[in-house]
Formats: structure tokens, sequence, C-alpha cells
């Protein structure tokens, strides 16, 4: 039975203009990125990685191509309902963890299903569910800035899982963690990622994560290539 | 709390140097509008409270009078005024609004003091009442200014001949040794002046005239000093009165204190129509209260127009242009110094939305990827601008009460323009007017959030990726 698509793009680029000068980040891609599994996005700094998951993400549109997440094509959407589309299917974790500073871990957790309008005793639940599948209940209390790196990300991703996306996209989730930390990160993410059956997307060069993956897309200078070859796909 | 507001007070907090700065800029623009505009309202309501103590809120005259009456008083003259006074009286519109209803007789003519070695004498302007219904309606304070004055008992309903005149009027016509004025130079002997006027003076008509018609009542009597005063009759006859100066009333307008006689109504009538039918120039009509005046005037005009009477109804504002003027220059001022209040607030605002917006640019990227809309982050920006503007204003309030509340109990005083003797200084605060509090508050809130508005809308049209990318 064929694997159904989490995130399909079509001849995808994206061009940035500087000044009067054009630079392409993505050129031609064209991708299928199966659902429920543990992907994996490699390729050097500046080869066009975050700006695909920024487009596979929502929170940026291709210059051309098609690009379906979860069903939706996304040029379509306005964008507030762009937000909307977010708010409901797409987690994110951050590189810099990027929690709101003036809440604490259980309002930063809890924000998300604020966003999706869940009710008062449900939301309470699935907060608590989530820090505690982290292993954070016992600091839910506490503001971002009384929690160590390893502490901040595990909350960044119960934000980002606590309102059961389809999609949840990582940006170099452990480059910012020592590699004990780091390993303890990946295998709670791979624990939840099997819990909770979510498409999983990484932009990494970690080795340890890559090892990890169940599919792994490599991308050089804006283009999709097999890996380890450098062979366009 | 809803989430919002839990994060825009904690984001407050956050910077709490920086909204301390801000919320003190605006919490100083809400004092300086509550202070001034409390001393504004309170000098328009000393100033409404003595026209109406001396006034009334309307006074009706005979069609025509405002413009042309005070050259020819006689001619202008309410006929029957009892009766007018009578239907205005016993009408039950009117009845309750009432707290004073009396005539007044407007005179104009020559006032000379003839007695011993002094030969004075000066035009005037005189003003006839009843005065006790005058001592009630300065008991008049609606607006609670505390500028009650304590009723005048030199002058009685009773003592028909007795009168004040303006401290300038008094010490013209050598009044100051006889009343025994303080600060008031005594005229020079008559020998003193030159030769040529000293001797045109005695030959003078009115002179002439004073003497024959109040011969042995001029002169210094025993209840005090006495002033002949020569009018025109309603038919043009010269007439003279004989006033026994109880004292002198201040002015506070230099003009009127050097021309100003208050007199007994039935002496300013028997000047102005000697033996003939007693008329009144005006009739006062002072109400208990001010919010009165125009539904009084609409009952007065209809009752006119019943009646066939030809009568004009005039307020203290008409009678009192000063009032007007007063009133328009402190609103201008007050205006000016809100502008400046408004946009000392409005650049605080602005400058530290700004800031918060570029120090929390990666913040709003990743809730905005998180699912934020646009219209989300704007609120939350706006809603900080709002708390702290309405935070600000709020303490403020409490420091320009407080600051009040000190001022009205120093015991300070002052002499507004057109007062004659000093009033207490007050600060109308916190309960006169209640405009003036909830005015500021919501202007002040609302230059706040509008601020805001301008850096809120700056960050909900950031983009999500750049703004992610923010260091």
């Amino acid at each position: 039975m064929a694997v159904q698509a989490a995130v399909t793009l079509r001849r995808v680029a994206k061009t940035y203009r500087t000044g009067a000068i054009d630079v392409p980040a993505l050129k031609d891609v064209t991708l299928e990125v199966p659902s429920q599994r543990f992907s994996t996005l490699i390729g050097a700094s500046g080869s066009g990685k975050t700006t695909l998951l920024n487009l596979v993400g929502c929170i940026d549109v291709p210059t051309s191509g098609t690009l379906e997440v979860c069903g939706q094509i996304v040029a379509k959407l306005n964008a507030d309902e762009m937000a909307d589309f977010r708010a409901r299917n797409i987690g994110f974790i951050f590189q810099n963890f990027s929690l709101v500073p003036v809440l604490s871990a259980y309002e930063n957790v809890e924000y998300p299903l604020l966003l999706v309008g869940v009710k008062g005793n449900e939301r309470r639940e699935r907060t608590l569910e989530m820090l505690t599948a982290v292993g954070l209940a016992e600091y839910a209390e506490r503001r971002p800035n009384e929690l160590s790196g390893g502490q901040k990300q595990r909350v960044a991703i119960a934000r980002a899982l606590v309102k059961r996306p389809s999609l949840v996209l990582a940006d170099e989730p452990t480059a910012n963690l020592d590699s004990a930390t780091g390993a303890a990160i990946l295998d709670l993410m791979r624990r939840v990622q099997a819990e909770f059956r979510t498409t999983f997307i990484f932009a990494s060069h970690d080795p340890q994560l890559i090892s990890h993956a169940d599919d792994i897309f490599c991308i050089r200078d804006g283009r999709i290539v097999k890996p380890d070859t450098g062979a366009a796909q | 709390m809803s989430f919002l507001w839990k994060i825009v007070a904690r984001n407050i907090l956050r910077n709490r140097r920086r909204s301390l700065m801000t919320g003190s800029a605006v919490a100083a623009g809400a004092m300086g509008m509550l202070l001034f505009g409390g001393y504004v309202a309170q000098i328009f309501a000393g100033l409404e409270t003595a026209s109406v103590q001396r006034n009334g809120h309307l006074t009706v005259f005979h069609s025509g009078y405002f413009l042309f009456g005070p050259g020819n008083p006689a001619a202008y003259g309410i006929d029957h005024y009892r009766d007018v006074m009578t239907l205005i009286e016993e009408d039950p519109v009117l009845e309750p609004m009432i707290n004073v209803l009396t005539p007044t007789q407007s005179v104009v003519g020559i006032a000379g003091n003839f007695s011993g070695a002094i030969d004075a004498s000066k035009t005037f302007v005189g003003e006839g009442f009843i005065p006790s219904d005058r001592n009630r309606m300065q008991q008049w304070d609606e607006l609670h200014t505390g500028s009650i004055k304590l009723p005048d008992h030199r002058m009685a309903d009773e003592a028909q001949g007795r009168g004040l005149v303006g401290f300038g009027l008094a010490r013209m016509l050598g009044l100051c040794a006889p009343l025994k004025l303080p600060a008031c130079p005594a005229m020079p002997a008559t020998a003193d002046i030159s030769p040529g006027r000293v001797g045109a003076l005695p030959d003078s008509s009115l002179v002439v005239l004073a003497r024959q018609d109040a011969a042995g009542t001029a002169g210094e009597s025993p209840a005090g000093p006495r002033l002949d005063l020569l009018g025109a009759t309603a038919s043009g006859a010269p007439n003279v009165v004989s006033l026994a100066v109880a004292g002198v009333e201040r002015q506070g307008v230099r003009e009127l204190d050097d021309n100003f006689i208050a007199m007994h109504l039935s002496l300013a009538q028997e000047l102005v129509y000697g033996r003939g039918e007693h008329k009144a120039t005006g009739i006062v009509l002072q109400l208990k209260h001010t919010s009165d005046m125009p539904a009084a005037r609409a009952r007065l005009m209809s009752l006119f127009r019943q009646h066939n009477l030809r009568l004009e109804i005039k307020d203290f504002a008409d009678l009192n242009p000063f009032y007007g003027q007063v009133v328009g220059m402190f609103s201008g001022i007050f205006l000016f110094i809100a502008l400046v209040m408004g946009t000392i607030v409005l650049f605080a605002v602005v400058n530290t939305m700004t800031m918060n917006v570029l120090e929390r640019t990666n913040e709003i990227g990743t809730t905005r990827a998180m699912g934020v809309r646009p219209g989300g982050i704007r609120m939350q920006f706006m809603s900080e601008g709002m708390l702290i503007g309405a935070l600000g204003t709020a303490f403020g309030t409490c420091a320009a009460i407080a600051l009040a509340f000190a001022v009205n109990h120093a015991g300070l005083t002052w002499s507004p323009p057109g007062n004659a003797s000093p009033v207490p200084l007050r600060i109308s605060m916190p309960g006169h007017p209640p405009a003036l509090i909830a005015g500021t508050w919501i202007a002040l809130v609302l230059v706040a959030t509008l601020a805001a508005a301008i850096p809120a809308n700056r960050a909900a049209r950031l983009s999500v990726v750049d703004a992610l990318r923010h260091i």
C-alpha cells in the first residue's frame, strides 16, 4: 500500500530579491514527504533547507510551483487563513527554542490550544498530559528563563505537539544543545512521534539525528539530490 | 483574566522602567489637563456665580432696551411691571424654578457733592434695586464656589434714601474723609485748584438746580454724607434726589468703580419718573438651577406672546460679554494645553511601543508561526498601549485629585479679572465637572491606543520569516 504524502511540492521555486539582485534559494523542487514518518532534510548551510521548511510550514510562499500541505494547496490561502491553517495543522520546533518569555512552561504549551479554541478542562488536561509526556510536569509554573536549554526545547516540543498537528517541522532542533541533551531530545521526539503518529520533518546537520530518520532528503544549491551522491533526484 | 491581557500585562511589567517612564508621561499629561481643567472650571463657576448673584439668570426688558435703552432708561421702562411680575410669579411652570424675582431700575445722571468746602460733581451710572432681594440673590451658590457674600445691611428696604457708591466715585466726590475710607486720598481744597475752573462751578446749572431742588437735604447729615443726584425724567425735565451714602462698594472694573451708585429701587424710580407712573427697567429672575434657564426662557417667551407683551429676555451671558470672552479665552488655552499633553503622550507611547516591537520581533515571528493572525499581533500591541495609557491616566487622575485637595485646603485666594475682592483659589475636583475627568481619561487612553497602533501595524505586517530571522 502506498504511503500517503503529508507534503507535496511540484516544481517549486523560491527566489529572494536582494536590492536589484534575484537570489534563487530553491530551484524546481519536486518532492513528496510521506506522512507519519520521521524525515530529515540535510544539506550544507545556505543550501535551502530552511527556505524549504518555511514553505512547508506555510510561513512563506513559493515564487512558482505548487505546494500542497496536509491536502491543502497553500497558494489559495490568504494571510488569516494561512495563520488558521498553521494553528490547526502545523507545529514548529525552533533551534533557539523561541518560547514566549512572559509565559510559564504551562502557558507556553497551552497557547496553541487557545488558538484553536480548545475549552477549559480539556485544554488543561491536554496541556498537563503533554508536559508529563516530555517529563516537565513539575516545571509547569517556571518561566523560560528558569529552565535549562534541554528543558526549554522539551517545552517547545510539547508546544508543537499539544494541538495534535498533522505535521511538525523542526529546524536544527538539537543545534543549541550539548550532545547528551541533544540525544535525549532526539529520543523524546522519536517517542512522541511514534506515540502521536505525527509527521516530523527536520532540517539538520546532526549525524545523530540523521541516523534516526526514516527518510532522508538531501538538498544542495536549492535542488533535491540523492543522499551522498550529489546527483539530482 | 484573558490570555491576551495576561500577555499584555506581563509584557508591560517585563520592561518596568520603560513602561514606568511612559506611564509617567501619560500621568503627567493627565495631571496637567485635569489641574488646569479644574482651575478653568472653577473660574467659569466663579464667573457664573458672580454674574448670577449680581444679574440673576434672566432679565426681562422692554423690547429694544438692550440696544437703545441704556441711553434713555426712562423711555424703555416696563409698564405695569408689578403685573408682569405677578404673571411670572404665579405661573405654575416658572414658580418652582424661581429663587428670586425682583425689579431693577437703571439710571444715569450727574452726582454732586456740594457740602462744606467741597464742590464736586461726576456723571454716574446707577442701579436701583430692592436691598433684601439683592441680599438673597447673593446667597446663590449652586456651583459651590464658596463665594457667598454676607448680607449687606448698609442698605435696607425701609431706608429708601440710602445707597452705596463705587470707591473711585467716592474719591472723586470727596467722600474719602466723611466715609473714613482707608487708602483713599482726601480731596484738595478748592483754592488749590485752578482759579478759572473754581470760579465757574458755583454758577453752573447743575449746582443751581441741585441746590434749589435738594435744599436742606444735601451735605453731611447725621447718618453720613449725602449726594445730590441729577437726572432727566421720562418727560425730559431735570430732577434731583438726595442720596445718603451708606458706604462704598468696590467694583472690579475701574470704569464702573468711578461711576457706580447703588440705590434703593424707589429712589431710582423717583429720579427717573418723578411723580409719574413708576416703571422698572428690568425684572430679574434668579433661578434655583442654571440648567433650568432654557426652559424658563422658553416659558417666559410663551407667556409674553400669550399676553401680547412687548418684552425681551436676556441671560447673564448676554448682559455680561466679559463672561463669554473669559470662557472663550480659557477654553482656547485649555484646548492648547490638552493638545500639547496629547502630543507628549503620543510620542512617548509611539517610542515605547516601537522599541517593544523591535525587541520582540523574534517573538512576533514565533507566535505568527504558531497561528496567531496579523490582527492578533496588532491587538496585542494596541492593548499594551491602551493599558499603559489607562494606568498612567488613572495614576495622573489620583495625583491631580490629591494636589487639588491640597490647593483647595491651603486657604489661598486670588482676584479674578473683574472681581473687586479676592475669592478662594480652588481647583474643581473631582466631582465637578465629572465630564472633565471622564473626558481626559477617554482622550488620553484613546491617544495612547492610537499611538500604539502605528508600531502595532508594523508588527502585524512583519514577514514571519524575517521576524524569525531577527536576532
